[in-house]
């Protein structure tokens, strides 16, 4: 039995929007064996800002995150955008200041996206998990691309008792999220969605899975407009479910 | 130059909205895609990835000492009989071709596919001095005809389709109606011919210039630059500073990686290494040599080292067609010749970010480009670079730092946070069973929600947050 604290870092995303996803996590890593905490002064990664053009707003916002985070032992995010926010730009925000950027260098190997967690900490890609029906996994960009996490999900789905994996041809393309992008070019951005649901479309599957709550609300709002039968879940939903 | 622009034009729009256009990027920038893909593939090429680390490395080296090799290049292509002509900007480069023109007394002039010259807006300036100026690549030749400039930088006429093509040929050379791509190209290969024949002066671009011998190397399919460079009896080569590198084993490093990246071409067609004019026991080649070595602001980027690496790029275009906002946004669209995510990151830099203050931000930072680019540019990093200069430069208004200082603010008081949560979540519209908000109106539509809904429909915030709920999951247990 693994043992350990866990403390979760929920995103304002998932806080404020989707707690259910925040819930599921929480269930599947402390069925794992592991002490779970949330402590209740975190807020956001900063990514917003830094993504903006506003890197010095994004410092204010991270040197609250290392102070939430202080002597925390486990990290774990739903999420691979912020996590990656924190793990690969948080030492840029600190540019001149030695002390910030040693905090920043010492919290990083502490800081887990949730399936690499149950991969690399847990150990495990069968959380005893059953889900029927037919899903497809949408590869969010920054987990993707610059955590290098692509086959751990799809293991961890492929262990879902009822669950059947089908790729489709999209998977690897950007939903048109990009945080601000969304709103500053929403034609565009929406026209991205559109293509990645006509590749979902194609597979037949009923639900879109990601680890990126971003993403899946970019996806369900456009699926939702367009009246589809298609949902979207996170991964930790998934295996949460029994 | 396009004067500048707060916000992109109604372009975007337009090409959102055109279907037969969506189409035809997307279908062409798939094949390229799979094309590359095929041909990087760990067991067709297993070195892919340590060919990228050399290639930026390389690159950066030779960025870093481009001095040292911009005088190297001098002196060998000096010792070969030709000669270098250094421009500082667009304008000397045709004043150069002017001049050269006048003082040889040619009037008909054929080039080959060049960004460069595209940069300095060449043929323009030649036609106003009632000089003939051809492109001979099929592509560019297409848009000589349709008075355009290149959607991409590898493939200019990609947004075309083979029945654009027949109305550009009819309407222009007023030839009979051909849909069929051998056709199209046979009607053109006449017309060229033609004028290859006839002409005093061919301009090529250059791919890589090769510091150490001095030799121009230049990579087709079309056979056309290897006639520009030998036919005419003056060969004028125009290449940017940065193409320059150390030696000709460089190349080994350079080869494999462009036409893979490029169209998924192990090696393209032709590989013309052009080094001077012709010696007296060489059967042809041209009389004359000229290499046109232009700055065009690319020294601006020389001080900068967090963004200097923008001119590592080796124009192969996998960039954009991996680009999902090229792929919608398409490549005229664009400020500049440079389109997609490496015109993103080059066109403020060569020209200021406060021309085109929005390009940086139309990106949703997927880093696809730096995934798939051969020499490694990190161009995620760089539009994070600019995007931080714009709004440091006060283009972005004032209202957006406010808001941004204030939302900094606010994160970093969780009660504050929370309560505001709430507040949301009290009076935010609720959809009977759970479903999506569709409209929202007056208060309830601050920015940037209309720009959302105006695409999706959007989730009401949760009736109660999640670490509301984990108080209560932590006292029932």
């Amino acid at each position: 039995m693994p043992s350990g604290r866990v403390s979760l870092f929920v995103t304002c995303i998932v806080d404020q929007v989707f707690p259910s996803v925040g819930l599921a996590m929480a269930d599947v890593i402390e069925r794992l064996g592991y002490e779970v905490e949330f402590r209740q002064d975190q807020t956001c990664c900063g990514q917003p800002a830094f993504n903006s053009g506003y890197p010095e707003e994004a410092a204010t916002v991270a040197r609250h995150f290392l102070r939430v985070f202080e002597g925390a032992e486990y990290i774990v995010a739903p999420s691979g955008s912020c996590g990656s926010m924190i793990s690969h730009h948080y030492a840029e925000l600190f540019p001149r200041d030695a002390e910030m950027e040693r905090r920043t260098h010492e919290l990083e190997p502490r800081v887990y996206e949730f399936s690499r967690f149950l991969l690399e900490v847990a150990q495990t890609d069968d959380v005893g998990a059953k889900f029927d029906g037919v899903v497809t996994y949408h590869d969010s960009c920054h987990a993707l691309r610059e955590m290098q996490i692509k086959q751990g999900p799809r293991r961890l789905l492929g262990k879902v008792r009822g669950l059947t994996l089908k790729e489709m041809d999209a998977a690897e393309e950007c939903c048109g999220f990009g945080g601000t992008f969304s709103v500053k070019f929403p034609e565009v951005s929406g026209a991205m969605a559109r293509t990645k649901i006509d590749s979902i479309q194609k597979t037949g599957a009923s639900t879109v899975v990601s680890i990126d709550s971003s993403c899946l609300m970019q996806l369900q709002g456009a699926i939702s407009r367009a009246g589809l039968p298609i949902r979207t879940m996170h991964l930790a939903e998934v295996l949460a479910s029994r | 130059m396009k004067p500048a622009t707060a916000q992109p034009g109604l372009g975007i729009h337009e090409t959102l909205g055109d279907a037969r256009l969506q189409l035809a990027i997307y279908t062409a920038t798939q094949r390229l895609i799979d094309h590359r893909k095929k041909a990087v593939a760990s067991d067709v090429l297993p070195a892919y990835q340590d060919l990228r680390t050399l290639a930026h490395q390389i690159k950066r080296h030779t960025i870093e000492h481009l001095d040292y090799y911009l005088e190297q290049v001098e002196a060998n292509v000096t010792a070969r009989g030709g000669k270098v002509v250094f421009c500082e900007d667009a304008n000397e480069v045709a004043d150069f071709v002017l001049k050269l023109a006048k003082e040889k007394g040619e009037r008909l002039i054929v080039k080959s596919k060049s960004m460069t010259t595209e940069e300095v807006h060449l043929n323009e300036r030649l036609e106003s001095h009632k000089l003939e100026a051809v492109e001979t690549d099929l592509g560019e030749y297409l848009l000589q005809l349709a008075h355009q400039r290149p959607y991409h930088i590898v493939a200019p006429a990609l947004h075309m389709t083979r029945h654009d093509v027949a109305d550009v040929l009819t309407e222009s050379l007023g030839v009979a109606r051909e849909i069929e791509p051998e056709k199209q190209t046979k009607i053109a290969r006449a017309t060229l011919r033609e004028k290859f024949l006839e002409a005093g002066i061919g301009i090529t671009g250059a791919n890589f210039v090769v510091a150490g011998s001095g030799a121009v190397v230049v990579v087709e399919n079309e056979g056309n630059a290897r006639l520009t460079s030998s036919a005419p009896r003056i060969h004028i080569a125009v290449a940017g500073i940065e193409k320059l590198i150390p030696s000709a084993k460089d190349l080994a490093v350079f080869l494999k990686l462009l036409g893979r990246s490029a169209t998924g071409q192990p090696l393209t067609v032709y590989t013309s290494f052009l080094s001077g004019p012709r010696r007296e026991d060489e059967p042809d080649g041209p009389e004359e040599f000229y290499l046109v070595l232009l700055d065009g602001g690319r020294t601006k980027l020389l001080a900068d080292e967090g963004k200097r690496e923008s001119l590592y790029c080796i124009r192969c275009g996998a960039c954009l067609n991996h680009c999902p906002v090229y792929r919608k946004i398409g490549g005229h669209n664009y400020p500049w010749v440079y389109s997609g995510p490496i015109g993103a990151i080059i066109t403020p830099q060569f020209h200021g970010i406060d021309t085109d203050p929005w390009l940086p931000f139309a990106s949703s930072l997927c880093g696809a480009c730096l995934e798939v680019c051969p020499v490694k540019i990190d161009i995620p990093k760089v539009l994070l670079k600019l995007r931080a200069e714009v709004t440091a430069s006060g283009a972005k208004g004032k209202r957006e730092r406010t808001a941004f200082r204030i939302w900094a603010w606010v994160m970093g008081k969780p009660r504050l946070f929370a309560l505001f949560g709430s507040l949301a979540a009290h009076f935010s519209p609720r959809p009977k069973n759970g479903a999506w908000i569709r409209r929202l109106s007056w208060p309830m539509n601050p920015p940037p929600l209309p720009a959302w809904l105006s695409q999706r429909d959007l989730p009401a915030p949760a009736e109660r947050s999640f670490r509301s709920q984990w108080k209560s999951r932590k006292a029932a247990r």
